[in-house]
């Protein structure tokens, strides 16, 4: 429980740590960049959304900081996010939320589709020492997990979209089509979706099967792994109850933690697929100077990687007893 | 002690261990050849590094690369475990032959519970009835003093001797016919070590299983096993009955081992310990493995390599024993 | 009695990830490395880029910046890679966009990776408060998304150039390396030779100094290698959506202006592949010497050479 409890606790303490990186920033660099932004909404929007902004990013108000502050989390927090320059003149809150699906699609599957499929490989590559798979793999995931994202995406734009124009250029749909249940529509997303999915997940199942691999490495010769062979057991049982779910262990946390990088690459590989997720999003809020849309995308993206770091926590305390009594 | 009807269980032949590092080939394990009887207790001593434990596991076919059985044969109940196949393995291991490792910290799997690890065991030899497994886990760990109810729990939960205990309840839970040791009191303080020792020896008496326990601690087997076999830079140097080897060690090494220990009744000698260190077990010196630290050395010693002889009721390794009872003190 | 022969018994496994690096110092480390196949082509890689960053000169002989050529030319035994859509000769821009590329890699690297050991060891040493509130800090910034983090940073400060992407690089860079620290600091702060240097008097920042950190050595490296991996491609990846300085002399800006001109599309696919092979190659180099650097530590991560029998 205290367990639990921690780690609610750290969930808010980063939550907190966003918010005020947000307020602060734009008051830290010279000259209020904010400044600029908000010109173009004079005369634009009513006043309570404008009288947002203006405690957000600390422009035309007479307020003092801390004021201004608590009341840029009262407004955050109660889901008051401002309105969006690029999307104008929609709140920010409907381009998030429209955007969000599309990412959480994207990257939520393939992520843990690479998760799974890595760690599989991973565990057959080191209990087979010498083998093809425990030879060959390794260092070609170590080299293909060097290369960035974006290349790999524009390397598979370039060879499936402009020369072979086996798939879409772009976007998350074609824009001939109208969103909706049909089949047709959904073969569609899939077929946006395909080039963009294969990327992230060919250059994030490296670095799992390359952890796994180590970890079964230094797990297969624990003592315990000697003892399931002296007891008569099947190869398969002691490769996935004795060695496999130790050696996961340390993966689950690393899953958390990696889950910055994958984030990461996927807001630049929707970035050259033009594909409708927070990434593309992201960038497009930067390129249009529209901060209020900038940070909430931020928030929404930190917490997105915070409840999949709450949920590896779960799933390590119901694989490992030892972490239930942790404190 | 030693029991009425020797029926030979297993038979080492000639068993030989390479182990490949980056400066050569050791020979962890030299041509070791011994019998074991029924229900017989054989204590395997000898300082760190000289094979002992290597010896066990390749006994117990449980060695990993970069060690490698190199020869040899090992007759268990008929049947020769160093060419056996995997399938074959599986269905011996547990039920007539099982192990107990060192520390039950690292042994017992640290995310299973105590009854899943004992469950498995059973499972896989075809027991896959929960009623009959659950009755079976309490009666072993009944049997080594454990209260049942830690089936429930994980190891980490346990104190060190109940760890071990564990382990020893998970060993009996086929009721084998042997069971191999690798230093089981080493990791617990030496009230507890006695205290298992005693335990051990008592469900041998009850369930007439043999054991082959490893140790570098000498007198700790000194009153519970039946014979004796010292080994010495991956060679077994003596087989003695227990009692016999500690009163009238043959051999210089296990002499000098035996005079490395102070008498707590006998006058005060001036301990002497063996000078020198074992052998870099990648080149070993020529004749015997010993000689260069041996008090009792003749010339012959470095270029002849000696084989085991017999010396009434002992083997011996060492050329002064080449023609029977010749060269005793 | 006397010590083994075989040095942890032929049946330990390796325990650890971090296992003790053969301490013959740099006559072992040249061995390690020329004997790993992976450390060799890492290092090569590595050792040709800084050949490059410091004498681009050698290999491209035109002005990377002049815009004196006839755009959009395909490759040719005047133009290796062609031309871009400005004039400029792709060839030496690649060349030339080396020193720079690496030099931001590189510094950010160190600088993250010296924050790391910083924070990780200072929080390991001294515990208590201190250690709380600096881990939880640390957790912080890894749990934080390093990119989105990043463009938001950058996208306030749009003309910072340089300094400003090494900063940014630093502030998310450094976290991961710190965590790592502080868990092997704790787990020899403790031993015997820390214990007794404590008791001889000295002052700490000495001890931490001369005693703990040559211990960690091969984990410095470690992190300074994968801090520097990631340096490279947070970096390039900044560029490429144009919040470096477009205007200087790197790979990412060569992508980026190469996808502002659609290059792919308009049939100079070169200008878009060749940087980011660049970036790939570079990356390739220090996740093989960081890879290699691990089975050094580690030999039970050797390659395993069966033997038939």
């Amino acid at each position: 429980m205290r367990y639990v409890l921690r780690r609610l606790g750290f969930f808010v303490a980063t939550l907190w740590a966003c918010l005020t990186i947000n307020f602060v920033l734009p008051r830290l660099m010279p000259g209020n960049p904010a400044i600029a932004m908000m010109a173009r909404f004079k005369g634009r929007i009513n006043g309570q959304a404008l009288k947002a902004l203006e405690v957000a990013f600390g422009v035309n108000n007479n307020q003092s900081a801390i004021r201004q502050y608590f009341g840029y989390l009262g407004n955050t927090l109660t889901g008051h996010f401002g309105t969006s320059l690029t999307f104008f003149p929609d709140p920010v809150s409907r381009v998030v939320f429209s955007a969000l699906p599309w990412t959480i699609g994207l990257v939520g599957v393939t992520t843990v589709l690479a998760f799974i499929a890595g760690t599989l490989v991973g565990m057959a590559a080191a209990w087979r020492r010498g083998g093809v798979l425990d030879s060959v793999l390794p260092p070609l995931f170590v080299i293909i997990s060097a290369f960035p994202y974006f290349f790999l995406a524009l390397m598979g734009l370039l060879l499936f979209s402009v020369t072979l124009h086996w798939l879409p250029l772009g976007f998350g749909y074609a824009n001939t089509d109208t969103p909706a249940l049909t089949w047709h529509f959904i073969g569609d997303v899939l077929s946006h979706a395909l080039l963009p999915g294969m990327v992230i997940l060919i250059t994030s199942i490296g670095g799992w099967v390359l952890t796994m691999r180590n970890n079964m490495i230094s797990t297969l010769s624990e003592d315990y792994v000697r003892m399931a062979r002296a007891k008569g057991l099947s190869p398969a049982r002691i490769m996935f109850a004795y060695a496999g779910r130790n050696a996961i262990l340390p993966n689950l946390t690393g899953f958390a933690m990696s889950l910055g990088f994958v984030v990461s690459g996927a807001i630049l590989v929707e970035y050259v697929f033009s594909y409708p997720g927070v990434g593309y999003m992201l960038l497009a809020a930067v390129e249009n100077e529209d901060y209020a849309l900038m940070q909430t995308l931020f928030l929404f993206i930190t917490v997105a990687v915070l409840i999949a770091i709450l949920v590896m926590d779960f799933v390590t305390m119901a694989l490992d007893p030892r972490a239930r009594t942790q404190s | 002690m030693r029991p009425a009807v020797s029926k030979v269980i297993l038979e080492v032949d000639d068993l030989s261990v390479d182990y490949a590092s980056s400066s050569g080939t050791a020979k962890a394990v030299d041509r070791v050849s011994f019998e074991l009887s029924e229900g017989e207790f054989l204590a395997v001593v000898g300082e760190s590094g000289c094979g002992k434990s290597t010896l066990l596991f390749a006994i117990a076919r449980l060695l990993s690369p970069p060690a490698e059985v190199s020869g040899g044969k090992v007759v268990f109940s008929g049947q020769n475990m160093v060419a056996m196949s995997d399938k074959a393995l599986r269905a011996l291991r547990w039920r007539d032959l099982s192990v107990v490792m060192q520390s039950a910290m690292n042994a017992l799997n640290p995310v299973s519970s105590i009854r899943a690890q004992f469950f498995d065991a059973m499972k896989a030899h075809g027991e896959s009835d929960p009623k009959v497994a659950q009755a079976r886990s309490q009666e072993v760990l009944s049997m080594v003093g454990i209260d049942p109810v830690h089936l429930a729990s994980y190891a980490h939960q346990l104190s060190g001797g109940m760890r071990q205990r564990a382990m020893i309840a998970m060993a009996l839970l086929f009721s084998p016919e042997l069971i191999l040791m690798d230093e089981p009191t080493s990791a617990l303080d030496v009230v507890a070590q006695r205290s298992l020792m005693v335990q051990i020896k008592q469900l041998q008496a009850e369930l007439g299983f043999a054991i082959i326990f490893v140790t570098h601690d000498m007198s700790l087997v000194s009153h519970f096993s039946d014979r004796v076999a010292v080994m010495y830079a991956g060679q077994v140097v003596e087989t003695r009955p227990t009692g016999p080897l500690f009163d009238d060690p043959l051999h210089p090494y296990t002499r000098g081992l035996l005079d490395s220990f102070p008498s707590v009744y006998g006058p005060k000698v001036l301990v002497e310990g063996i000078p020198g260190s074992p052998p870099d077990l990648t080149s070993l010196p020529a004749g015997c493995n010993f000689s260069p630290r041996c008090p009792k050395a003749i010339p012959r010693c470095s270029t002849a390599e000696p084989d085991l002889y017999e010396v009434d009721d002992a083997q011996v390794r060492c050329v002064l024993y080449e023609e029977g009872t010749a060269g005793r003190d | 009695m006397s010590t083994a022969a075989l040095s942890g018994g032929p049946l330990s496994g390796a325990k650890g990830p971090w296992g003790r690096l053969r301490t013959g110092t740099v006559g072992g480390l040249v061995r390690a490395i020329s004997s790993n196949r992976k450390a060799t082509a890492g290092l090569v890689i590595l050792v040709v880029f800084c050949f490059l960053a410091a004498f681009p000169g050698v290999v491209a002989h035109d002005n990377p910046q002049a815009e004196i050529f006839a755009p959009a030319l395909g490759p040719s035994a005047a133009h290796l890679l062609g031309t871009d859509a400005y004039g400029q000769d792709l060839f030496a821009q690649l060349i030339y966009s080396t020193r720079e590329s690496l030099l931001i890699a590189l510094v950010a690297g160190l600088l993250a990776t010296v924050l790391s050991v910083i924070v990780g060891v200072t929080a390991a040493y001294i515990g208590g408060l201190v250690d709380n509130v600096l881990s939880l800090v640390t957790d912080i910034f890894l749990v934080i998304p390093a990119f989105p983090l990043i463009v938001v940073i950058a996208a306030y400060s749009k003309n910072g150039g340089d300094p400003i992407l090494i900063a940014v690089l630093v502030v998310t860079g450094w976290s991961y390396g710190a965590r790592q620290l502080r868990v092997q600091a704790l787990s020899i702060r403790d031993r015997d030779f820390l214990v007794a240097a404590r008791l001889r008097g000295e002052r700490r920042w000495r001890v931490i100094v001369s005693e703990m950190l040559p211990t960690m050595t091969s984990l410095i490296v470690a992190i300074f290698l994968g801090t520097t991996l990631y340096a490279i491609v947070a970096a390039a990846g900044l560029q490429f959506v144009g919040l470096g300085n477009p205007d200087t002399l790197s790979w990412g800006t060569m992508l980026y202006w190469a996808q502002n001109n659609e290059a792919l599309q308009a049939g100079s696919p070169l200008w878009a592949i060749m940087p980011g092979v660049c970036i790939a190659m570079l990356g390739a180099a220090f996740a093989l010497l960081n890879y290699a650097f691990d089975e050094v530590s580690n030999p039970a991560l050797r390659p395993v050479r069966k033997r038939r029998k």
